[in-house]
C-alpha cells in the first residue's frame, strides 16, 4: 500500500493551522481596532469586584451573620510619587514605622495593587477619601466583613479569614486576599455564601488616572450575590442554651421530630463569634485553640466516645418488644441489684415486680440485664452472635454506629460494636450474653455523639422514623439536599413505642420511683429518660433525653453535662427548661428556682476543687 | 592518512547538510533571543549581554546550543540507532528518579544538580522519536497489526504516564504528536479522524449539554445515512419505521411526563432501532449502516460519560479548573486573565507593532509568564501583524521543509524520526500559540526557539539536529 500521498495531507493538516492562526491575528491586530490603546504607554488595571457574602438567618427569620463593610488602603507601588508619608500616615492613624515596612514589603511588584492597611474604619476612610488625590498610587478598596448581632453559636457558623495558600492551591477561583468560609455553616455552605467575583478592566494613564473602561467593559464580568442561608436553628433557644451551659461542659442538641430541623446545637464551652472577625482573628482563634476546654472541639457531633448511660434502655426495651421476646407484662423481680454467677450490678430500692413501663420509669438495671441477655440467649436464634447481630441491626437503623450526615464537618460515627469486634477480643463463639451485659443499661463498648442520642429520641417521638439531623432550611432559590427530605424509617414497629413512651412519661409525670418528677413544667406533657453514665476520668455524665409533647410532638432533646453526676440533677433540669422556653417562650414562676440555680452554678470550679 | 579522511569526511557532511533548515533554525533562535530581551527587559536593566538577566542567560544557552549542533552532526547517524534504545531506558529512569525530586508548584519535573537544573521531560521526545524509528524500521513491523500495536503503544505510553506522574500536563500532551507520525506509517485514518472527534465531542460535552451534542452527532449521522439510503438504494418501508421506532420511547416518556436519564432513552432507541437494521444490513451486506450505527452510539456513551464522570467524579476544585479552561466559569484573576491580558498585548499591536522594545503591555509586566509560555505576546505587541505572521510562516516553511527531508530519506529510521521531528514541533507551534489568542486551552508548552529556557532549547537543538545529521547521510541505511 503506497501512503506517500499522506504527506500532502500532513503538509495540509499544517498549512490550515498557519492559516486558521492568520486569520485569527489579523482580526485582532488588524480589524478590531479597540484593542489598540494609546500610544503613550496607557495601561489598563483590574478591579476586582467582591461580591457581598450571603447572609445567615434563624428559622424565624432574625439575622444571626450580617456583613458591614470593611476599608482596605491599598498602593500600586509604581505609581507612587511624591508621597507625603507624615501627612499619609496622620490621616490613617497609624504609626509611620509599621506603614513603612509595610509599603516596602508591598514594592515587590511595581504595577500590582498591594494591601497596605486592612479594615480602616469608618471615620478614617471617610477623611481619607477626601485627601486621596494627593496620594498618587493609592486607593481604597471596599471589602465587607461578618458581624453576629447574638453572641452565640460560634462554633455552628464558623468564621472567615484571607486564603492561604493551601487554599488557593485547592481551588483557583482563590486568588490572594480573598475571603474563605471556615468551619461550621460558612465552610459548609462557601460555595452558596460567597458568590462569584467579577471585575472591571479600567484604562488608566501613566499617573494611574482612570480614562475609562476597556474595550467598553467588554471584558467586565458582574459580579454574582452570595446566597442567603435560612437555618433551622432558633437563635433565642440557642443562646438560652449556652447561657444555662455556663461553666459546664458538655453539649445540648434539640430537634424538631417532624423535620429533623435542628433547633439548637450547644458545644460548650461555647464562644462569641466576634472573637472571629477581623484584626483580632489570628490571637482569638489561637487562644480557643490552646484553651484547655477545647471550646473548637464540637463535642455535640464530636464527642463519640460518650456511653449513653440508662438512655439507652429505652431503645434495648424497643428491641425486645419488636422482637417479641418479652411483651410489656413482662415482669422482672429485682432486689437491690443483678446476679449472674459472681457478676453483680447494683440497682437502687424500689418497688418489685415490676413491668417494662415501670421499669422506664424507675429504670431498673436488672430489668434490662434480664431482657437483654434474655433476648440474646433466646432460642430463636442459631446462637449468642446471631441474636446480637438482629439486636445490632435494630441499633443502627435509629442512625447509631454510623456518622448521621448533618451538614457539618467533623461528624463523628459512635461506634456500636460489630459481632467481629468481639471476636476478636474473646475469640469466635467464646462470647455470651453475660460478656457484653453492659450495652443492657447503656455502658461498656457502645459510643454515642449527643446528635445521635437527640436523634434517638426524635425518632422514638416520632414512633418509628426520622430525618437526618440538619441545619439548612432553605437556601435561596436552591432546593436544600434531598438527603435531608428523606425519611428514614427504623426498624421497629410504631405499635412497640407506647409502652415505652408510657414509661418515658411516668418519668416525669409518674408516682413514686420516678427519677425526674421535679422537672415536670407545668400544663405539658414531657417523657423523658435519665442517665448517669460511669466515666472512668472523673465523676459521672449526667445525661437527659426527652421530647414534648407526648403526642404531635415538637421538641426532641438531649443534653450531655461532662463530669457533674446524675441525669437527674443537671441535665434533665437544663432538658426541661429548654423544652419549655421553646414551647412556651417563657419560664413558669414555680421554675424560675430551677433556671437560676443552672444559670448560676459553676461546675468548673468545683471540678477544680476535687482535683 | 587516516586522520585526513576523517577531516575531509567532516567538511564533506557539513557540505551535504541542509542549510535551509540551519538557516530557519538560525533566524528562529536569534529572533527568539531578541525578544526575551525585549519581554525582560525594565528600566534598570544594561545591555543584553548582561548575563545577570534572563537574555544574557539565554545568549549563553543559545551558544551551548550551537555547540551541541555542531557536535551532533560530526556524530557518526549509525550512532543514533545504536543508542536509541539504551538512551530511552536510561531516560525512563531518569524521568522515574525525578517523580522523587522536591517538587515545586506541585510539580516535580525538574532535575536538580548545584545550580544546574533541566527538565528531563523535554529530553524524553527525544529518546522516545529515536526509539519509534528504530522499531517501526525494523524487519517486517506493521503498525496495523495488534502484536506491533501493543509495542508501540508501550514505547509511547511509559513516558507519557512517568510525566503524567511528575504531574506535567503539557508535556504529556505532545506525545500526541507521535500520532501524525504513526498515521503516515500505516495507522489508519480514521484513528486520527476518531481522535479529532473525540475532541470535539469532549470539549462540546463540558460546554453544552450531552443530549445536544448527542442530537448534533445524531444529525450528522442522519445525513450520512440519508446518502447510504440513495446509495444502496434501500426502501422506505424499512427506513421509516426503523426512524419511528427510534422516537417512539421518547414520545412515551414526553407524553407521560415520565421521570428516565437521557441516556438510557437513547440506548433503548438504539437498541430498538439496530434489530431491523442489523438484520437488514446482514442480508444486504451493507457495513455502512452497521459503522453508522457504531459511531452513533460511540458519540452518545462518550459524551454522556464524560458529563457523568465531570459531575460524579471530580472534586469541587478540578471541577472549577476545568470550567474555566471552557469558559464556563469566569476566572478573572487567573487563566483567564492570562488569555485576556494575552490578547490585549497581542491587539494593541495593530499592523506594523509598536517597535522594538517600545511594548508597554508586556514590559509592564501585565502578562504572566510572558518570557516563556506566553513569549508569542511580545512579538504581536512590539511587530504587530507583519510580526506575527512572519514568525507563523517560518514555522510552516520550517515543518514542510521538514516533511520533504523526511520523504527523501531512504531509511525508514530517518522518515520516521523526521516525521517524529516535524510533528513535536507542529504541536507546540499549535498549542502555544493557539493559547495566546484563546483558540487552545492554556497549557503550558513552550514555543520552540522562542520561549525561555536552556532545557527546552537544548531539547528542541537536539531533536532537529540529529535528523539534519541523518539527513545528511540519507544515501545511508540507516536501522
Ligand atoms: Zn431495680
Amino acid at each position: 500500500m503506497d501512503l506517500s500521498y499522506r504527506k500532502y495531507i500532513i503538509i495540509i493538516i499544517f498549512s490550515l493551522v498557519s492559516i486558521l492562526f492568520i486569520a485569527r491575528f489579523f482580526y485582532i491586530q488588524v480589524i478590531d481596532t479597540s484593542y489598540q490603546l494609546d500610544a503613550t504607554n496607557n495601561s489598563q488595571r483590574f478591579i476586582v469586584e467582591h461580591p457581598a457574602r450571603g447572609l445567615i438567618y434563624d428559622r424565624y427569620g432574625n439575622f444571626i451573620v450580617a456583613n458591614e463593610a470593611a476599608y482596605d488602603l491599598m498602593a500600586v507601588s509604581g505609581q507612587i510619587s511624591h508621597l507625603d508619608t507624615a501627612a499619609l500616615v496622620d490621616l490613617l492613624e497609624i504609626d509611620k514605622k509599621t506603614f513603612v515596612t509595610r509599603l516596602s514589603k508591598a514594592s515587590g511588584n511595581r504595577y500590582k495593587p498591594e494591601a497596605i492597611v486592612n479594615q480602616i474604619s469608618a471615620q478614617t476612610y471617610i477623611n481619607l477619601q477626601e485627601n486621596l488625590h494627593r496620594f498618587p498610587g493609592f486607593y481604597v478598596q471596599v471589602r465587607s466583613v461578618r458581624k453576629y448581632p447574638y453572641k452565640s453559636a460560634g462554633i455552628l457558623l464558623g468564621y472567615i479569614r484571607e486564603v492561604d495558600k493551601k487554599d488557593i492551591e485547592n481551588d483557583p477561583y482563590y486568588k490572594q486576599r480573598d475571603y474563605i468560609g471556615k468551619r461550621g455553616i460558612e465552610e459548609m455552605y462557601e460555595k452558596h455564601l460567597r458568590g462569584f467575583k467579577g471585575g472591571s478592566y479600567q484604562v488608566v494613564d501613566v499617573h494611574g488616572r482612570v480614562k475609562g473602561k476597556l474595550k467598553e467593559g467588554k471584558f467586565d464580568k458582574p459580579s454574582i450575590l452570595g446566597k442567603s442561608i435560612t437555618t433551622t436553628l432558633d437563635i433565642e433557644l440557642q443562646n438560652y442554651g449556652e447561657q444555662l451551659m455556663k461553666n459546664k461542659i458538655g453539649s445540648i442538641v434539640a430537634i424538631q421530630p417532624s423535620t429533623g430541623e435542628i433547633l439548637a446545637l450547644i458545644s460548650s464551652p461555647s464562644f462569641d463569634p466576634n472573637m472571629l472577625v477581623g484584626r483580632g482573628l489570628s490571637s482569638n482563634y489561637n487562644k480557643l485553640k490552646s484553651d484547655t476546654l477545647f471550646p473548637l472541639f464540637n463535642r455535640a457531633i464530636q464527642g463519640d466516645r460518650y456511653p449513653p448511660g440508662s438512655t439507652f434502655k429505652i431503645l434495648n426495651a424497643l428491641i425486645a418488644l419488636q422482637e417479641q421476646t418479652i411483651s410489656p407484662q413482662y415482669r422482672v423481680r429485682c432486689n437491690m441489684g443483678y446476679n449472674a454467677g459472681r457478676f453483680h450490678v447494683d440497682c437502687h430500692d424500689h418497688l418489685s415486680p415490676i413491668n417494662l413501663t415501670q421499669s422506664i420509669q424507675m429504670s431498673c438495671n436488672s430489668y434490662y440485664c434480664t431482657i437483654f441477655r434474655g433476648l440474646l440467649d433466646n432460642p430463636k436464634y442459631e446462637n449468642v452472635t446471631e441474636a446480637y447481630k438482629v439486636w445490632r441491626k435494630h441499633a443502627t437503623s435509629f442512625g447509631l454506629g454510623s456518622r448521621l450526615g448533618i451538614d457539618l464537618y467533623g461528624e463523628q460515627p459512635g461506634f456500636i460494636p460489630r459481632p467481629s469486634y468481639y471476636d476478636h477480643y474473646y475469640g469466635e463463639h467464646r462470647w455470651k450474653s453475660l460478656t457484653i451485659v453492659s450495652l443492657a443499661i447503656g455502658q461498656g463498648e457502645i459510643g454515642m455523639t449527643p446528635l445521635q442520642l437527640a436523634n434517638l429520641s426524635a425518632a422514638i417521638a416520632n414512633r418509628g422514623y426520622f430525618f437526618t439531623p440538619h441545619l439548612i432550611k432553605s437556601l435561596q432559590d436552591t432546593v436544600i439536599d434531598k438527603k435531608y427530605r428523606t425519611r428514614h424509617n427504623t426498624t421497629i414497629t410504631a405499635e412497640q413505642f407506647e409502652p415505652v413512651i408510657e414509661g418515658m412519661y411516668n418519668v416525669v409525670h409518674g408516682g413514686p420511683g420516678a427519677t425526674a418528677r421535679y422537672i415536670a413544667i407545668p400544663g405539658i406533657e414531657m417523657c423523658g429518660k435519665t442517665g448517669t453514665a460511669q466515666n472512668p476520668h472523673g465523676e459521672n455524665h449526667s445525661i437527659f433525653t426527652a421530647f414534648a409533647p407526648k403526642e404531635n410532638p415538637e421538641i426532641a432533646i438531649a443534653v450531655y453535662v461532662e463530669n457533674a453526676g446524675y441525669g437527674s440533677t443537671w441535665a434533665a433540669p437544663i432538658a426541661s427548661l429548654l423544652i419549655e422556653k421553646y414551647l412556651t417562650d417563657t419560664i413558669h414562676p414555680s421554675r424560675i428556682w430551677i433556671e437560676n440555680k443552672m444559670l448560676q452554678s459553676n461546675l468548673l470550679e468545683k471540678d477544680e476543687d476535687t482535683n | 592518512m587516516k586522520i585526513q579522511t576523517k577531516q575531509f569526511n567532516i567538511i564533506n557532511v557539513f557540505r551535504r547538510i541542509d542549510g535551509l533548515t540551519v538557516l530557519l533554525y538560525l533566524t528562529l533562535v536569534l529572533m527568539g533571543w531578541f525578544n526575551i530581551y525585549a519581554a525582560v527587559l525594565n528600566e534598570n536593566s544594561s545591555g543584553i549581554f548582561d548575563v545577570s538577566y534572563k537574555y544574557g542567560k539565554q545568549m549563553i544557552w543559545i551558544i551551548a546550543s550551537i555547540i551541541i549542533a555542531v557536535s551532533l552532526i560530526i556524530i557518526d547517524s549509525k550512532f543514533y540507532s545504536i543508542l536509541a534504545y539504551p538512551s530511552y531506558i536510561f531516560m525512563l529512569l531518569i524521568l522515574l528518579a525525578v517523580i522523587f525530586m522536591p517538587s515545586a508548584k506541585g510539580q516535580s519535573s525538574w532535575f536538580v544538580i548545584g545550580d544546574f537544573k533541566i527538565q528531563p521531560a523535554e529530553f524524553a521526545k527525544i529518546t522516545t522519536a529515536l526509539v519509534l524509528s528504530r522499531y517501526i524500521s525494523g524487519y517486517n513491523i506493521k503498525i496495523t497489526e495488534w502484536k506491533h500495536l501493543k509495542r508501540i503503544a508501550a514505547i509511547i505510553g511509559i513516558p507519557i504516564i512517568l510525566i503524567a506522574l511528575q504531574p506535567d500536563m503539557g508535556t504529556t500532551l505532545v506525545f500526541a504528536s507521535f500520532l501524525l507520525v504513526l498515521y503516515r506509517h500505516g495507522m489508519p485514518g480514521w484513528v486520527l479522524v476518531a481522535f479529532a472527534i473525540s475532541i470535539l465531542i469532549f470539549s462540546f460535552s463540558f460546554i453544552f449539554s450531552p443530549l445536544y451534542v448527542s442530537i448534533v452527532a445524531l444529525s450528522v449521522l442522519f445525513i450520512f445515512l440519508l446518502f447510504s439510503i440513495s446509495y444502496h438504494r434501500i426502501s422506505y418501508k424499512i427506513v421509516v419505521p426503523t426512524l419511528l421506532s427510534f422516537s417512539l420511547p421518547w414520545v412515551v416518556v414526553y407524553y407521560y411526563n415520565i421521570d428516565f436519564s437521557e441516556f438510557l432513552l437513547f440506548l433503548i432507541s438504539f437498541v430498538a432501532l439496530v434489530i431491523p437494521l442489523i438484520v437488514y444490513s446482514y442480508r444486504k451486506k451493507i457495513a455502512t449502516l452497521f459503522i453508522i450505527f457504531i459511531i452513533g452510539l460511540g458519540s452518545i456513551s462518550f459524551s454522556y460519560s464524560v458529563d457523568y464522570m465531570f459531575h460524579n467524579m471530580l472534586q469541587d476544585h478540578q471541577k472549577t479548573r476545568i470550567n474555566v479552561l471552557f469558559g464556563l466559569e469566569s476566572d478573572t484573576q487567573g487563566v483567564e486573565y492570562n488569555v485576556i491580558q494575552s490578547k490585549i498585548a497581542i491587539g494593541s499591536g495593530g499592523f506594523d507593532g509598536k517597535g522594538y522594545l517600545q511594548g508597554t503591555q508586556t514590559k509592564h509586566n501585565f502578562v504572566p509568564e510572558q518570557s516563556t509560555d506566553f513569549i508569542f505576546c511580545t512579538v504581536g505587541e512590539e511587530w504587530g501583524f507583519v510580526g506575527t505572521s512572519v514568525v507563523i510562516f517560518l514555522f510552516l516553511f520550517l515543518l514542510i521543509r521538514l516533511v520533504i527531508l523526511a520523504e527523501r530519506q531512504r531509511s525508514i529510521f530517518s522518515r520516521v524520526y523526521g516525521y517524529s521531528v516535524a510533528s513535536i514541533f507542529f504541536f507546540h507551534f499549535m498549542v502555544n500559540i493557539g493559547m495566546t489568542v484563546g483558540l487552545m486551552p492554556v497549557i503550558g508548552i513552550p514555543l520552540p526557539f522562542f520561549s525561555y529556557g536552556g532545557s527546552s532549547l537544548w531539547a528542541f537543538t537536539i531533536l532537529l539536529f540529529i535528523f539534519v545529521k541523518l539527513d545528511a547521510d540519507r544515501d545511508i541505511l540507516i536501522y
